[in-house]
């Protein structure tokens, strides 16, 4: 096996949404028998490049050749007949087939002979060490299980060109442990792999090589040991920028929220929620780790009173006051009538938060239209609130008047959060909410929930990124299959404790 | 495998444009509507022979021929833009309601009624408004219905709403036998022909005249409605995200309700127009398909009621020329819908072409080659 024979070359390769350019000008090379990290931030066209590698997009300009021929790739068929196979990070698979049956779906050319398949899924699986089950029906696997699938799926069809994209965004430390071995396996076969990511101690830890895209062109590639992660922070973001988060210490912390063994079912009658209890104080950042589709969701859920609490109680403790509300059972409005200053950015933004047709000032009107006994609408106060928005905040927008779903993903967020701590809340729940921001974006965010930590607001925070957590909050509450496994100390617990608790409940085989 | 030496692009590639600007965006519809006319030019002279210029002239003429022939036409357009109006708030939302034709059909029924039992009971000033409020309430409970069932049972209002249309028309059915006038016509012929008890009053000498200007005033209320009042704005979060709707702590099952019942009152208020301000009868035809035709009306407008004013005027436009060139040239009626279709699939299709660039491969890849 020639070391250095490169397996992909792309020249020149542009792609345009619009008048926008996702991709411009991108030149480099992918050898044979490596594994290559593409590197950027969320929209710098790390996907869309990956997209046109496997014939999700044709490119409007550019060249790409596979083990030195030029080639076109026009649908996802033509790049598995170069042995090119994508992993993307929503995946593609049919809930009630088994494993088997999902990994020979849509070979054509092939005698339905399952199998034969599966010992060819067995021997697959020892070569390269993952542990899969055949017969296991999709809809009862795990986010790790069904990774595993879609990428010996790949491997199935003869791919020896992988992409994998955000493969461990939806992974616990230790299964993403178990794909790197996976991973390097493959390259030691001689198996080019290609992952997308933006987390930088995972480039560190698994790549050959590096290859930076910063807002759609292509920076350079650096070998993974000359680099470090202030040298790939310099190149992806364009600047210097200093990765702490500050911590302070919490101010006379009380008591605000307390939820106390509540039970929830999801919608399809499955317990969701089981006996959650745990305190929420102010001036503190409570972080909510676990897995996701554990739970987090339909937990603020409850507590915003948008999700029906089957028992349990949810106590609010007015800092005014000193008065005592049971929140559960009760509306938003209900909620709001009670002096209750709860606010809520939510995991889905555009389908939940805002709404993505209407401009930033409808948008601010959300909170309070109804504000007054007119039946019209009074415009000004959310004219002005989204003025000082934009301005505060620093939003990047054409006027007040564009759909916040033209805006990117970050401006998004910031008109979202903003809306939402403008109304000085006491209590502060946030989910997700730096998912697809840039570096940038992500410590504005990080800086606002500081801000309303020391003006004595109690922040929840719901998180994925293990290592935000651990820096950006004073406890960590980790759930796992609706019940919470443990709370621990920001200050003094590790990724590997955090960790083990996701998976507690699973292990121990949920009741 | 195949060849792959060469570089073989798509040969046609659609991608999404930026918003146009609105002359521009102007300009692609009335070139879509200038080359309708050249493409039907050709089609009336393959299949008739006849100067395509004389049946655009007829076509004309057929809406604005005679000052009779232009009155019908704005009363006309008044009755559609009347049935789209009362769709648009419900379409906004997101409630497919497609039974506007059973409303408009209940509003009908009920106004034919006080006319036949209360006409000559009540002085003028007293039955008109009592049947517009009875006939506005019948469209309502007509619309209120399905409404009801969604909002607490999630049922499907599209079947709904289509089969309530059934309903109001064997209660049609059944009232004409019980009003059928003269006996064994079959129908229920003009109510109170001498006596006019019941019909909405000229003015101005003008018989559709009132009709109008309600239309025209309910027109410029549901804008106002719509873009300015707060329910106006819950009903556009409801449509956008249910989601977001019950986030932000607005009672969607109430925002269901009341605007379906808005919706299904309006079209009663048209029901009431058609039998009181126009046609005197009822028959089961009395609302004529405008109830599905207002659906056209109300997306190709995109919901915005000043452009609706435009669109009826246009598919009336049309509907009226296709009749005339049928009579004028005695043509099969066929034709005139064939020339019809071709003007709204381009009309419609325009919007395509504002929405998206389409690009063909280039001859020589000069940028593979840089």
């Amino acid at each position: 096996m020639s070391e250095k024979a490169p397996a992909i070359q792309l020249r020149g390769i542009s792609k345009h949404f619009g008048k926008v350019a996702a991709i411009s000008d991108v030149s480099f090379t992918v050898n044979r028998g490596e594994i290559l990290s593409v590197l950027g931030e969320n929209g710098s066209g790390k996907t869309t490049l990956m997209n046109m590698i496997s014939g999700i997009y044709f490119p409007d300009s550019g060249q790409i050749s596979v083990e030195g021929k030029e080639v076109s790739i026009r649908s996802p068929k033509d790049a598995f007949d170069l042995n090119i196979g994508m992993i993307h990070q929503h995946f593609k698979l049919i809930d009630v087939f088994s494993a088997a049956e999902n990994i020979v779906l849509g070979i054509a050319d092939e005698q339905y002979d399952l199998k034969a398949a599966k010992d060819k899924i067995r021997s697959t699986c020892d070569k390269y060490g993952f542990v899969i089950e055949a017969d296991k029906k999709v809809y009862q696997m795990s986010v790790s299980e069904k990774q595993t699938v879609e990428i010996v799926k790949v491997l199935y069809r003869g791919a020896s060109i992988l992409i994998l994209d955000e493969p461990t965004a939806v992974l616990t430390p230790q299964e993403t442990r178990q794909l790197f071995k996976v991973l390097r396996n493959m390259r030691d076969d001689g198996k080019t792999v290609i992952i997308i990511t933006h987390k930088l101690h995972e480039v560190l830890e698994l790549s050959d090589r590096v290859a930076v895209l910063r807002k759609g062109e292509y920076i350079g590639t650096i070998e993974t040991s000359q680099a470090n992660e202030s040298i790939l922070t310099e190149m992806m973001v364009g600047k210097k920028v200093v990765l702490n988060i500050e911590r302070s210490e919490p101010e006379n912390p009380e008591d605000r929220l307390i939820v106390e063994n509540i039970n929830c079912l999801g919608r399809d009658g499955r317990r969701i929620l089981s006996e959650v209890s745990f305190c929420a104080r102010s001036g503190e950042i409570l972080g909510i780790a676990g897995i996701s589709g554990s739970g987090q969701r339909e937990l603020l859920e409850a507590i915003a009173g948008l999700q029906k609490v089957e028992s349990g109680k949810i106590v609010y403790i007015n800092p005014q006051t000193g008065g005592i509300d049971n929140l559960r059972d009760k509306t938003p409005v209900q909620i709001r009538a009670l002096g209750v200053r709860l606010s809520f950015v939510p995991e889905d933004r555009l389908g939940m938060g805002l709404v993505g047709s209407m401009d930033i000032i409808d948008n601010m009107m959300l909170r309070s239209y109804k504000k007054g006994k007119s039946v019209f609408l009074q415009k000004k106060e959310p004219r002005n609130l989204a003025q000082r928005i934009i301005n505060e905040l620093e939003v990047v927008t054409p006027d007040v008047k564009t759909p916040v779903s033209r805006l990117s993903g970050g401006n998004v967020q910031k008109v979202l959060v903003g809306r939402e701590i403008s109304s000085s809340p006491t209590v502060l729940m946030a989910a997700y909410p730096v998912r697809g921001l840039d570096i940038n974006s992500s410590y504005i965010i990080y800086n606002l929930l500081n801000r309303q930590k020391k003006n004595g607001v109690a922040v929840i925070f719901v998180g994925e990124d293990l290592d935000v957590l651990i820096e950006l909050c004073d406890r960590i509450m980790v759930i796992s299959s609706g019940r919470i496994s443990g709370i621990l100390d920001g200050r003094t617990s590790s990724k590997e404790d955090i960790g083990l608790l996701m998976t507690k409940e699973q292990r121990g085989g949920a009741v | 495998m195949k060849n792959r030496e060469t570089m073989h692009e798509p040969l046609i590639r659609i991608s999404k444009k930026d918003s146009m600007q609105w002359y521009k965006s102007w300009a692609v519809r009335t070139a879509a509507i200038a080359l309708a006319l050249i493409l039907c030019a050709f089609v009336i002279i393959l299949l008739t022979g006849y100067s395509p210029i004389e049946v655009y002239k007829a076509v004309f003429a057929g809406s604005f021929g005679s000052e009779r022939k232009v009155w019908l036409t704005f009363q006309k357009v008044a009755m559609l833009l009347c049935i789209s109006l009362a769709v648009t708030p419900a379409f906004k939302m997101r409630f497919w309601n497609i039974g506007a034709e059973g409303q408009v059909l209940a509003g009908a029924l009920a106004t034919s009624a006080c006319m036949i039992y209360l006409g000559s009971k009540l002085p003028p000033a007293a039955l008109i408004p009592i049947m517009a409020a009875a006939s506005i309430a019948a469209g309502l409970i007509w619309c209120f219905i399905p409404a009801f069932f969604k909002a607490n049972f999630k049922t499907n209002e599209t079947l709904f709403t289509l089969m309530m249309n059934y309903v109001a028309v064997q209660a049609v059915a059944y009232c004409i036998i019980l009003w059928e006038n003269p006996k064994g016509s079959n129908s229920v012929g003009i109510i109170n022909p001498s006596s006019h008890f019941g019909w909405l009053p000229s003015l101005f000498n003008q018989k559709y005249l009132l009709n109008i200007l309600i239309v025209f005033s309910v027109t410029v209320a549901m804008y106002i409605y719509l873009k300015y009042s707060k329910h106006g704005y819950e009903i556009s979060v409801v449509g956008e995200s249910e989601n977001t709707a019950k986030y932000i702590g607005i009672n969607v099952k109430k925002v269901i309700l009341r605007t379906a019942a808005l919706s299904g009152a309006i079209c009663g208020l048209a029901g009431f127009l058609l039998v009181s301000g126009t046609d005197h009868t009822i028959s089961t035809t009395t609302a004529g398909g405008q109830g599905f035709t207002a659906i056209i009306v109300s997306w190709l407008a995109k919901f915005n009621p000043i452009v609706m004013m435009l669109t009826s005027f246009l598919l009336i436009f049309l509907e009226r020329g296709a009749g005339e060139i049928a009579t004028v040239f005695r043509l099969n009626q066929s034709i005139s819908e064939i020339l019809s279709g071709i003007i709204l699939f381009f009309i419609i299709g325009s919007e395509f072409f504002i929405n998206y660039t389409v690009s063909f491969r280039k001859k020589n890849h000069k940028e593979g080659k840089k």
